[in-house]
């Protein structure tokens, strides 16, 4: 079972890594999303596996996995939602404001715009 | 009184001047006038002590930890330069006032002047070496603010920038020299290291040490071949040329030298180094001064001709020297000064500095000018006045002083310097003041007003009363400071008169005399064979070498910042490759002993898709839509891993996330390319690939080794106490809002600050470039009905009982799965759900909390919960618990952390709310097709008489 989740976490690692290397916006916020899970996994993984013995606390319970990486990973879930959703925003924001999703060159040097126009 | 306040006091009193000057010109100089002369009380006061040979201590601690503390100290030294400072500062002030134009902002200007006092005066007073660097680069600071003061100057400007950069990169080799001098005495405090000479020059650190602070010291005394900036810096107003670059800063150099003169004289380095370099800025600086035109820059060239004497007389490194050094700083001080004030105003009246276009002077200022011929006289070094006192001890002591075996060099040379200084004195007066009057003056001279000449006369009756009486006047001054520079030794038997005999320093003097002449009256072809030389144009040189500097780092930073973010990431990844490699291989490990789990089919088969859906997901990923879909189905397997790893709350946490996230990234793509166009290079992704390969491949093997091998775990301890003091079954929940309650509260800001910047970017989109884009965008058509009936009505039945399940997992989150972060995200999808189906304005309508409001009755509620602890006197966030009975529903459990969580709860839901209804909120701008504004609701009352549009386009009510 370790080598499963070992090689799990590799293989989402690396698709992530070989994401983020791309020259878009999208396929470098699912490389995060991507990067995340591995880390996420790696991070729970620090704590050893254990199979049906869930953190709670029970009279008859022998033995319990260990809930601080639990707790870290739980919560390093929620962050990464939130930067996840940043970057989706600062990606969309850069699209909107230049009309490319290119991320792999600067910023393209657009003519001054024409004066304000009202949109309906 | 406390000498504290002697450099704090100008320091503060600084923001008077600019205040005062609403009031008056006279009143602003007063104002800056006073701290100035409260100071110089201050020091009066404590003058005596000084002189019974005490030294004055006040020390306050600042950081201790790094050695910086803030402690003063007073001695013969210290105290000889603050006076200098504070009383020809003082004289300054009232000069100043008599010389700026009515056009020049004063209050400015006295501001910057009473920076720099406060500042000058704490380099002469610290104990601490640390804070004497502090007051060090204040001291270039300020010179820089002062030296720039006619801002619309160029000349001022690069006098300014060139000051700063020459000195502010002096005092950045001298804190490095004073860190360094530290480590050796092991103290930072001045009385300290100077009790410590012998074990500082033994110690192989005394060389680069030494080397340093003489950088530091040569920059700032204008020491060759850093001589150049002071010429540079006279594009200040005269009265800061009189006193930053001749009477007070650039001693600061000199000061330092015999500040430390205990601890790094006397060795062969020092000796050789600073005689040498004193001796060769002595006669270059004679050298030009002979040939300057402009009389300031002939009193700035001379200035670092002195400062070179002063230096040399240093380097010698005996303790005679040093009395020597310690009467002519006084002196130089005393006629340079006034001279510069003088110069001052032969500019204010005659309109020019310029010695070719004056002279017979004498007859129409007769004050003023009788004043300044007493000055250059002392310059000269003539008898009867003090600067000849100490040009003859200088040169009784060179006399004595064989160069690297060689007895002649040093005398030899310092005779031309003072011949130098003979030759270009005479110029100056003869040119300026004596001769015919002429009739082409810019403008028209007379004696000035008694400001400008009051401070120079002040200053010349020292000038004589010393040169005429010199033990009487200056013999306590002298030997006190030159006590406090030898630290400790004897002083020499010397005495301080006018007639010494028939000494060879008298007949070097008269050679002095009779080559001065000579050479003045040579200088004319002189100076046509100086011209034919070709000399090094220093400036040139060091704007050629800070046009290199920027260029190079112009170079840098095209190579670094290639604004190309996979170059970033590749670089971030190959050096955590690099280096987790590094450590890797050399690092030794256990062998890895702890038992497998076994490998069961349900397991298998996830771990198979998974694979089989990253790999689809690396190949596919140009479908954009497809990869979304893909990806969410990874986060589903990612889930059941948790599940099966007996982690229900990340397996409840981690598929809730996924369904907001996909939704998060559906609205996106809306906006976004549907597709990815193919990259070409193959070689560049095949690259890519290897780099992705090696880091996926080390991660598996780290996570492999790490699972294999046993481990202690810290966790036993939560375990243990979860039930019985934190009242809860649910360990992970326990942790989250009471072991490290801290850590969550963090957290939750951290996604409050993640919403709102998310609000604040793309509610700023819909104006400028982004809004017109946004206007453009032609949606497809796909959408016929935006709000389908059946999925309007399953939501809203759907709505209570989602609302339900999160009111229950939030409840039993202390004791089963569940909790503040999952029930926030359950809540968060029952409200999404409505928004999608009956559109983000129809939810938003009903919402009675909005998404600010909720982030911030989260984080208050969470920090009030944290705070309510302090009231029992416990730490931040420590929670209790206790067991409540109600009747119906019996006895149950109520924990202070619940209303953590609650806090925790709102902020979640805020966060997801607001991030996507934003997105949405954008996506509909981009909707040009009308969408009804209040889709299929039954209309429970009849329109108003005046009906509003039924659909709006594309925007909000």
């Amino acid at each position: 079972m370790e080598f499963l989740v070992a090689s799990a976490i590799g293989v989402l690692s690396a698709a992530g890594i070989y994401l983020i290397l791309r020259g878009r916006s999208f396929p470098v916020i699912i490389g995060m999303t991507f990067l995340s899970y591995g880390v996420n996994v790696f991070l729970f993984a620090m704590g050893r596996l254990a199979i049906d013995r869930p953190p709670i606390i029970t009279s008859d319970a022998a033995d319990y996995a260990d809930p601080l990486p639990q707790a870290l990973v739980l919560t390093a879930i929620v962050i990464s939602f939130g930067m996840t959703a940043l970057i989706v925003v600062l990606a969309l924001r850069g699209f909107l404001e230049t009309g490319s999703d290119r991320v792999d060159e600067g910023i393209p040097k657009l003519p001054e715009p024409a004066e304000e126009r009202l949109t309906s | 009184m406390n000498i504290l306040l002697l450099p704090i006091l100008p320091l503060l009193a600084a923001i008077f001047p600019p205040l005062a000057i609403r009031s008056g010109r006279t009143f602003c100089a007063v104002a800056a006038a006073l701290p100035a002369a409260a100071a110089l009380l201050i020091l009066a006061a404590a003058a005596p002590a000084v002189y019974r040979g005490e030294t004055v201590r006040a020390t306050y601690e600042w950081l201790p930890q790094v050695g910086l503390s803030f402690s003063l100290f007073l001695d013969g030294l210290g105290f000889f330069f603050a006076a200098m400072i504070l009383g020809i500062g003082l004289l300054i002030v009232i000069y100043s006032r008599y010389y700026l134009s009515p056009k020049d902002p004063m209050g400015r200007f006295y501001a910057y002047l009473l920076l720099f006092q406060g500042a000058m005066v704490g380099v002469v007073v610290s104990d601490n070496i640390l804070l004497l660097a502090v007051f060090w680069e204040l001291t270039s600071l300020s010179s820089f603010l002062l030296i720039g003061y006619w801002r619309d100057l160029p000349e001022g400007r690069q006098g300014a920038r060139m000051a700063l950069v020459v000195t502010g990169g002096g005092g950045l080799l001298l804190l490095a020299g004073l860190l360094l001098l530290g480590q050796i005495a092991g103290s930072y405090e001045l009385t300290e290291i100077l009790q410590r000479g012998d074990m500082i020059k033994a110690s192989p650190l005394y060389l680069p040490m030494l080397l340093l602070v003489l950088g530091g010291a040569f920059t700032k005394s204008a020491q060759f071949p850093f001589h150049f900036w002071l010429p540079h810096a006279m594009a200040a107003p005269t009265p800061v040329s009189a006193y930053l670059h001749s009477a007070t800063m650039v001693k600061a150099g000199v000061f330092l030298m015999a500040r430390l003169w205990p601890v790094l004289a006397g060795t062969e380095a020092w000796f050789l180094i600073v005689s040498m370099v004193g001796l060769i800025t002595m006669l270059v600086g004679a050298w030009i001064a002979l040939f300057k035109d402009d009389l300031k820059a002939i009193l700035a060239y001379s200035t670092v001709s002195h400062l070179g004497l002063m230096t040399m007389l240093l380097g010698l490194g005996t303790p005679m020297a040093a009395v020597v050094a310690v009467f002519h700083i006084l002196n130089h001080a005393t006629f340079k000064a006034a001279l510069f004030m003088s110069a001052g105003i032969v500019d204010h009246e005659a309109g020019t500095r310029d010695v070719r276009r004056l002279g017979g002077l004498l007859h129409l200022m007769p004050i003023s000018a009788t004043l300044a011929l007493v000055a250059a006289g002392s310059m000269a070094g003539l008898p009867l006045l003090n600067g000849f006192l100490s040009k003859e001890m200088m040169l009784e002591e060179v006399v004595h002083t064989p160069y690297a075996g060689n007895p002649w060099i040093m005398p030899i040379l310092a005779t031309v310097g003072a011949l130098l200084s003979v030759a270009y004195s005479a110029r100056l007066a003869i040119e300026t003041y004596l001769g015919p009057v002429r009739t082409d003056y810019p403008r028209h001279p007379h004696e000035p007003p008694v400001g400008l000449w009051l401070p120079v006369a002040v200053l010349v009756v020292p000038v004589i009363a010393i040169g005429v009486l010199p033990a009487l006047i200056a013999g306590p001054v002298v030997e006190r400071t030159a006590l406090a520079v030898i630290g400790g030794q004897t002083l020499p038997s010397y005495y301080l008169a006018l007639w010494h005999g028939f000494t060879p320093a008298l007949m070097m003097s008269i050679v002095a005399f009779i080559g001065g002449a000579a050479l003045l009256a040579a200088s004319k072809p002189l100076d046509r064979l100086r011209l034919i030389v070709p000399r090094p144009e220093a400036k040139r040189i060091f704007d050629r070498a800070l046009d290199g500097a920027s260029r190079g780092a112009r170079i840098l930073v095209a190579a670094l910042h290639t604004e190309s973010l996979p170059r970033y990431f590749a670089t971030i990844v190959v050096a955590i490759i690099v280096v987790g490699g590094t450590g890797f291989m050399t690092g030794s490990h256990a062998q890895g002993t702890r038992a497998s789990l076994p490998v069961n089919g349900p397991a298998l088969v996830i771990w198979a898709t998974l694979l089989a859906t990253s790999l689809a997901v690396v190949v596919l990923h140009p479908n954009r839509l497809l990869t979304l879909i893909l990806t969410s189905l990874v986060g589903l397997g990612v889930s059941i891993a948790f599940i099966q790893f007996s982690a229900p709350d990340l397996a409840l946490t981690q598929i809730s996330v996924e369904v907001v996230m996909t939704i998060l990234l559906l609205l996106a793509l809306n906006l976004l390319p549907r597709t990815t166009p193919r990259e070409t290079g193959w070689l560049r992704r095949a690259w890519d690939g290897v780099i992705a390969c090696v880091g996926g491949l080390g991660l598996a093997g780290v996570a492999y080794a790490l699972m294999t091998r046993e481990f202690q775990s810290i966790s036993q301890y939560h375990l243990a106490q979860s039930k019985p003091g934190g009242g809860g079954t649910n360990v992970v929940n326990v942790i989250l809002v009471d072991f490290r309650g801290f850590d969550t509260f963090g957290e939750i800001i951290v996604l409050c600050i993640a919403a709102l910047a998310i609000y604040a970017l793309l509610d700023s989109s819909l104006r400028g470039a982004a809004a017109r884009r946004l206007a453009e965008m032609r949606q497809g058509e796909e959408a016929a009905d935006a709000h389908p009936l059946m999925l309007v009505v399953m939501t809203r039945v759907l709505l209570p009982l989602a609302m339900t399940v999160g009111a229950f997992i939030f409840l039993r989150g202390h004791n089963q799965p569940g909790g503040g972060f999952i029930a926030g995200l359950v809540i968060a999808i029952a409200l999404l759900m409505q928004a999608m189906a009956s559109g983000y304005v129809w939810t938003a309508e009903r919402l009675r909390l909005n998404a600010h409001t909720m982030l911030g009755i989260g984080v208050l509620l969470a920090g009030l919960t944290g705070l309510g602890s302090l009231l029992f006197g416990r730490p931040f966030l420590t929670s209790t618990f206790g067991y409540v009975h109600l009747p119906v529903i019996g006895e149950f459990e109520l924990a202070s952390a619940m209303a953590f969580d609650t806090g925790v709860f709102f902020a979640v839901v805020g966060t997801v709310l607001l991030s996507l209804a934003q997105i949405a909120r954008v996506s509909a701008r981009a909707e040009r097709k009308p969408v009804p504004a209040g889709p299929s609701d039954i209309q429970l009352r009849r329109p108003a008489a005046v009906a509003p549009p039924a659909t709006v386009h594309g925007k909000e009510p």
